[in-house]
């Protein structure tokens, strides 16, 4: 099957200092590749890259591919246009805006917005609409960051670390969702918590230090405890869990 | 007791001018980050424009209908320069702060130069309605007619802006923006065009406050637009970058404070008042009243 994404030799600069250092790797166009490494490796710096967010005082360089389509000199609104979804780190829900007001913002002229399909994901942003968004807890502001997207039609979903700082209940939900929601489109997902890791990647790509330290079936490494413990840091009870 | 009413009044109306200033200046430093130096030309367009069209435009006049037109006109031009500045000057240059304070600060004095070189440095007096030259009692205070005027036309602005930002596709992005500029390119959406927007918002709002302000002081000069954007940055400051509605809340309370220690205290000593507040709100409450949120 024909890669949804293809990056290659993909280097990035910002303020100065190498933070990708020419990476290569191709996304599935089904399920879940996963995108692994550990903190600063430049896997965030990698998924925006590929949607067109390098800093003004960076540089990206190289080649990245969506299908036919050349992504890295185009600009970011045209690239989620596209059919590129991005969940960014953090959230980034518009706080002083309603849970409506963030997913109306979303709407794209002269497309149906799907929101039978978010509301079908998460049944609580329809409940919670006129609440202020910045008066949500952090898991209602996950799944309304990944409402958003949802409510187009997407290629490709970049979604970047969407259990981070969550309660371990939440981060189950998240994963559901995610779940779900690979089924219909591929994902590229950063992600820290292994578990989540177990449950959703079927492909993954490790960097570190910017480069590519290895690729491959996202199981295979997790069940290779000591290469797993050697690229990523982390204790055993951590991989095994 | 008619004085209180009267400096209330006449600190409403110079409120209404700071107003109608700040609130472009401020929604485009909230959404765009650009400190807009010459934001002051466009009062001054805004100003020469209406008393252009006064004397020249067929249509226009300096009463009734005629100077409705003649505002009217005004108010498109400083509309235009806006947007033009934006486009020509300012988008090649986002994210440069340098640069941006460079330009606009050059074209600023650029503007001044070129008011004087075409119509002299000194002012001159402006056509304008003869009832905006008479006064109205008020619980026994003589109210300029010129400064309720102000105070109408910054509050119907202030209205429609709010409705703007409440109801519009438009003003949700741009409240998103100020927010969270990058976020809104990332759900898909051309910022720039929301920029372009802000600027002509700000540009009309400044020209209209051109043309009221000229119809206040009686006169029009190049120097205007200048000594007013100083006071107009105190007013976003203390409001709030990206605020409509806290410059509101500030424009009122600098042009209060000006009037009534202008007139209890010694002349002069009001500007300082306000610098003393701006220090104040700088020490206690960086973010300003309502901190760097477009509220709608």
């Amino acid at each position: 099957m024909e890669p949804i994404l293809r990056v290659a030799d993909l280097s990035v600069r910002i303020a100065g200092l190498h933070i990708l250092q020419g990476v290569s790797f191709s996304v599935a166009p089904t399920g879940v590749t996963v995108l692994l490494g550990r903190n600063g490796v430049g896997k965030t710096t990698t998924l925006r890259a590929v949607v067109g967010l390098t800093p003004r005082n960076g540089e990206a360089r190289g080649t990245v591919q969506m299908g036919e389509q050349t992504l890295l000199s185009q600009q970011t609104h045209r690239l989620v246009r596209g059919g590129l979804g991005y969940v960014p780190e953090d959230r980034c829900v518009f706080a002083g805006l309603t849970v409506a007001e963030n997913l109306r913002l979303a709407e794209r002229r002269g497309t149906t917005p799907a929101y039978d399909r978010v509301f079908a994901l998460f049944p609580e942003l329809d409940r919670r609409a006129r609440q202020r968004a910045g008066s949500l807890s952090g898991g209602q502001q996950q799944m309304l960051s990944i409402g958003r997207v949802l409510l187009n039609d997407n290629r490709l979903l970049l979604v970047d670390e969407p259990t981070k700082g969550l309660a371990p209940k939440v981060v189950t939900e998240v994963a559901e969702v995610l779940e779900r929601v690979a089924e219909s489109v591929p994902v590229l997902l950063v992600e820290q918590n292994l578990a989540v890791v177990r449950r959703l990647a079927r492909d993954a790509v490790v960097l570190a230090a910017g480069k590519v330290a290895w690729t491959g079936d996202a199981q295979e490494l997790l069940r290779e405890t000591a290469l797993t413990r050697s690229l990523l840091g982390v204790g055993s009870a951590e991989v095994q869990h | 007791m008619d004085t209180v009413i009267l400096l209330t009044l006449t600190g409403l109306g110079l409120a209404a001018l700071y107003f109608l200033v700040a609130s472009g200046l401020s929604l485009v430093f909230g959404l765009a980050d650009v400190l807009n130096f010459a934001h002051g030309l466009f009062l001054g367009v805004g100003a020469y424009g209406t008393w252009w069209a006064a004397g020249n435009l067929p249509g226009a006049g300096s009463d009734g209908f005629g100077f409705v037109v003649a505002v009217a006109f005004g108010v498109a031009a400083g509309t235009l320069v806006a947007v033009l500045v934006e486009l020509v000057l300012i988008r090649p240059l986002y994210s440069r702060t340098i640069e941006q304070v460079l330009v606009t600060v050059g074209l600023s004095l650029a503007g001044v130069a070129l008011l004087q070189a075409t119509w002299g440095a000194d002012a001159r007096p402006f056509p304008r309605p003869e009832w905006t030259r008479q006064v109205t009692s008020i619980l026994g205070a003589q109210v300029p007619n010129g400064g309720l005027l102000l105070i109408v036309a910054a509050s119907l602005v202030l209205g429609a802006i709010l409705a703007f930002l409440r109801w519009t596709r438009y003003g949700l992005i741009i409240r998103a923006g100020v927010e969270n500029r990058e976020m809104v390119t990332a759900l898909g959406i051309d910022v720039r065009k929301a920029f372009t927007l802000v600027f002509a918002i700000g540009g009309a709002a400044a020209a209209l406050a051109g043309a009221l302000g000229s119809v206040y002081f009686g006169t029009v000069s190049p120097q205007q637009g200048g000594s007013l954007l100083i006071f107009a940055f105190i007013v976003v400051v203390i409001g709030g970058m990206g605020s409509v509605v806290g410059s509101a809340y500030a424009a009122v309370a600098v042009g209060l404070l000006q009037q009534f220690v202008n007139y209890y205290g010694t002349s002069g000593l009001g500007d300082i008042c306000v610098v003393a507040l701006l220090a104040v709100v700088l020490l206690l409450r960086p973010q300003g009243i309502a901190g760097k949120v477009a509220t709608a």
